[in-house]
């Protein structure tokens, strides 16, 4: 235990401030929503991903948005098991012909108002594996999204950026 | 001398054909006729030889009908064992009662070119879900494969256990953390697992039939987004497999690049397993620490490499990226400040009662189950089974660094993370020698495509174990096929028999403890 305590102690606290992206790394989509439901996610929002397909390099960069560094949590942003309590969607893949019911699913059993971020390139335009038989293009084919977050996989910090822009409704 | 060459050619004598356009020349192979399909796999299986890979090819392109093909291995000797079909109807005698390996293998050939394994015990479509039309084979040459398939209508069957007090968990594909989409079954009485059942293919993308639709260079890039936390695994197996049916002789230096590109994934990965393993037996302590020290490595990445996951560095000839001087030295400082705080960690975890409890006996794979489903990586170095491309096959950079793999025999929970963690520190040693004796030379060597039909293969030992390529250039020198054999797609079925009989509620732990890839899996 002692060992415990003083690996936190000396490890201390290394988040560091987010640092503002590239005016290119997201794409708002569409404004569906009102200011003022806006407003309230932005103290504290619940989000439920869904992997239509990616290649897990989304997944290991949406990882490292929760690690130490990045803290997504200090800014009220946590990871929910369930779409049932989520109030925003976060997408990564091409949208497999495979995942594709499932993600309408999952969609339709969030709560409304609810917010869709679809995350990397292949969400944006289904990337190198575009036009492939088994693959949708474009997360917005399936369901409506309100963010893209670019990049092959996009930076944490872009990631975070991007989830708090589409809250925010504003350029980073 | 090759055992396995000299097996099959006093069993099967006259009916052998020797196929030369297969590279490199150390990999023999040879046409059977149809019907000895089954009996070239006896032969092997007596010799004990373990199935690596088993595939099938349209060649449509040379006037032809269809060809199945397995590659067998024993110790340094790979073997391919290939079969020529007509175009109406094809079948072929089955393996899967020999090897267990080819049960899923045979499934996809079924589903995706529509070749019958005949005696094969489980028809049901794999990678193919209930709700496609059954006559679409997506890798048929005669199958357009920019064309979105139609929904159908239909049901798939699930094993099923009956009792009393026998009741059925579906989980997925959409599961409670950040990982892949998959689909699992359970049937349990009370907590203890009876029977579990994967269902995968939710992040199929069509990756196979895509290769077909691109030339060698570009096709790198699709290499390394098979799975994207083996970026630099893939794209270096697709790279050797290329260069071998073409030739190319790629310098010393850009394979010492590549092996520590290789070495920097395998302890990324690791590094974030470990935390994770220990999170899903309730240690968020390790999550945390561990993602510091794999922040770190992702950072460096990102300075040196130009890529957090260092995407797009190892394309067929050589490699894109140099480690300069400078860049040296930022590596070994990085390394000697992860392997000063993971010593700590390690301590940490072997300290800790509550963690022991977790992960000691838990999802045990026994060695000869290991043996049986012919698992590679960490999951066979964790039971027993010393598998390691980069000893049975090892390149210049290997040969003169070699790797000093660790073999345990319990096959656990904790099996699998030690493993890991021995192959951290044997990863920091290895690129640590590699960086001093790295040698000046050119980056990438000019790379010729391969002549019309030439095959080549490769197994490369990504972070998760062999990772197998083979590819065959068409009559105009094009990709004809493409092979994709991730370690997943052998080490999935394996997860099914270490979970029986441990309880519902120990499955994440055990899952994440192997860690499998979905993407690579189903391609």
């Amino acid at each position: 235990m002692i060992r415990i305590l003083h690996q936190i102690f000396k490890t201390g606290i290394v988040t560091e401030p987010l640092s503002p992206s590239d005016e290119s790394k997201v794409i708002v989509a569409g404004s569906r929503l009102e200011e003022e439901i806006l407003k309230r996610f932005r103290k504290s929002l619940t989000i439920r991903l869904v992997d239509a397909g990616s290649c897990n390099a989304c997944e290991l960069e949406i990882h490292a948005v929760n690690n130490p560094y990045y803290n997504a949590e200090r800014f009220g942003v946590h990871f929910t098991a369930s779409p049932r309590f989520a109030d925003m969607l976060l997408v990564t893949g091409p949208v497999s012909r495979n995942m594709e019911a499932a993600l309408k699913r999952t969609y339709d059993a969030m709560p409304s108002p609810k917010l869709v971020a679809a995350v990397g390139e292949c969400a944006y335009n289904g990337g190198i594996f575009r036009d492939s038989y088994a693959v949708r293009n474009s997360v917005s084919e399936v369901i409506p999204v309100d963010a893209f977050i670019m990049g092959c996989p996009p930076a944490p910090a872009d990631i975070l950026n991007g989830i708090l822009t589409a809250v925010r409704r504003q350029r980073p | 001398m090759p055992t396995l060459k000299d097996a099959l050619i006093s069993a099967l004598g006259e009916d052998l054909k020797e196929y030369t356009l297969q590279r490199p020349s150390d990999v023999s192979a040879f046409i059977v006729p149809r019907m000895s399909f089954r009996a070239a796999a006896k032969v092997m299986l007596a010799q004990g030889a373990r199935l690596a890979a088993e595939w099938a090819t349209d060649d449509a392109a040379f006037k032809k009908g269809f060809s199945v093909h397995a590659a067998y291995n024993l110790d340094g000797e790979f073997l391919i064992v290939s079969a020529e079909m007509p175009e109406g109807g094809p079948s072929f005698p089955s393996i899967t009662k020999k090897y267990l390996a080819a049960y899923r293998f045979e499934r996809q050939i079924w589903s995706l070119f529509g070749i019958l394994p005949e005696g094969h015990p489980d028809m049901r479509p794999w990678i193919k879900h209930e709700d496609w039309p059954a006559d679409i084979y997506p890798l048929r040459k005669s199958f357009d494969g920019k064309t979105y398939i139609p929904k159908a209508a239909g049901t798939y069957v699930w094993v099923r256990a009956e009792g009393e007090g026998v009741y059925e968990i579906p989980v997925g594909p959409v599961h409670a953390g950040i990982i892949e989409p998959g689909h699992f079954r359970f049937q349990a009485v009370g907590e203890d697992i009876i029977n579990m059942e994967a269902r995968l293919g939710y992040t199929h993308k069509g990756i196979e039939k895509r290769f077909e639709q691109m030339d060698w260079a570009s096709a790198a890039r699709l290499a390394g987004r098979v799975s994207g936390d083996t970026s630099v695994g893939h794209a270096t197996a697709y790279a050797e497999a290329v260069e071998s049916a073409s030739g190319t002789i790629v310098g010393l230096r850009a394979q010492y690049l590549r092996a520590i590109l290789l070495e920097r994934e395998r302890m990324a990965n690791h590094l974030g397993d470990i935390g994770a393993i220990c999170n899903d037996a309730a240690f968020t302590f390790m999550l945390y620490q561990m993602s510091i020290l794999r922040e770190k490595m992702l950072r460096t990445n990102a300075a040196l490499f130009g890529h957090r996951l260092t995407f797009d560095c190892v394309m067929p000839g050589g490699v894109s990226s140099d480690i300069t001087r400078e860049g040296k030295e930022t590596i070994k400082a990085e390394l000697s400040g992860i392997e000063a705080e993971f010593d700590k960690l390690v301590r940490i975890y072997e300290d800790n009662p509550s963690l022991e409890d977790r992960v000691y006996s838990t999802g045990i794979l026994t060695p000869p189950d290991a043996k049986a489903f012919g698992v590679v990586g960490f999951v066979a170095r964790a039971s027993g089974v010393a598998n390691d491309a980069r000893i049975l096959r090892p390149t210049d950079a290997y040969r003169k660094v070699p790797p000093i793999p660790p073999l345990l025999t319990s096959g656990d929970v904790h099996a699998r993370a030690w493993v890991r963690i021995v192959e951290v520190r044997d990863s920091i040693r290895i690129i640590r020698m590699m960086l001093d004796e790295m040698p000046e030379g050119e980056l990438s060597v000019e790379f010729t495509p391969p002549a019309p039909g030439a095959c080549g293969f490769s197994a490369v030992e990504g972070w998760r174990g062999e990772i197998i390529y083979w590819v065959q250039a068409g009559p105009q020198g094009e990709i004809n096929r493409c092979m994709v054999r991730d370690p997943s797609s052998v080490n999935w079925i394996a997860i099914e028999q270490a979970i029986k009989g441990n309880i519902v509620p120990d499955f994440p732990l055990c899952n994440k403890s192997f860690n499998q890839s979905y993407s690579g899996n189903d391609l």
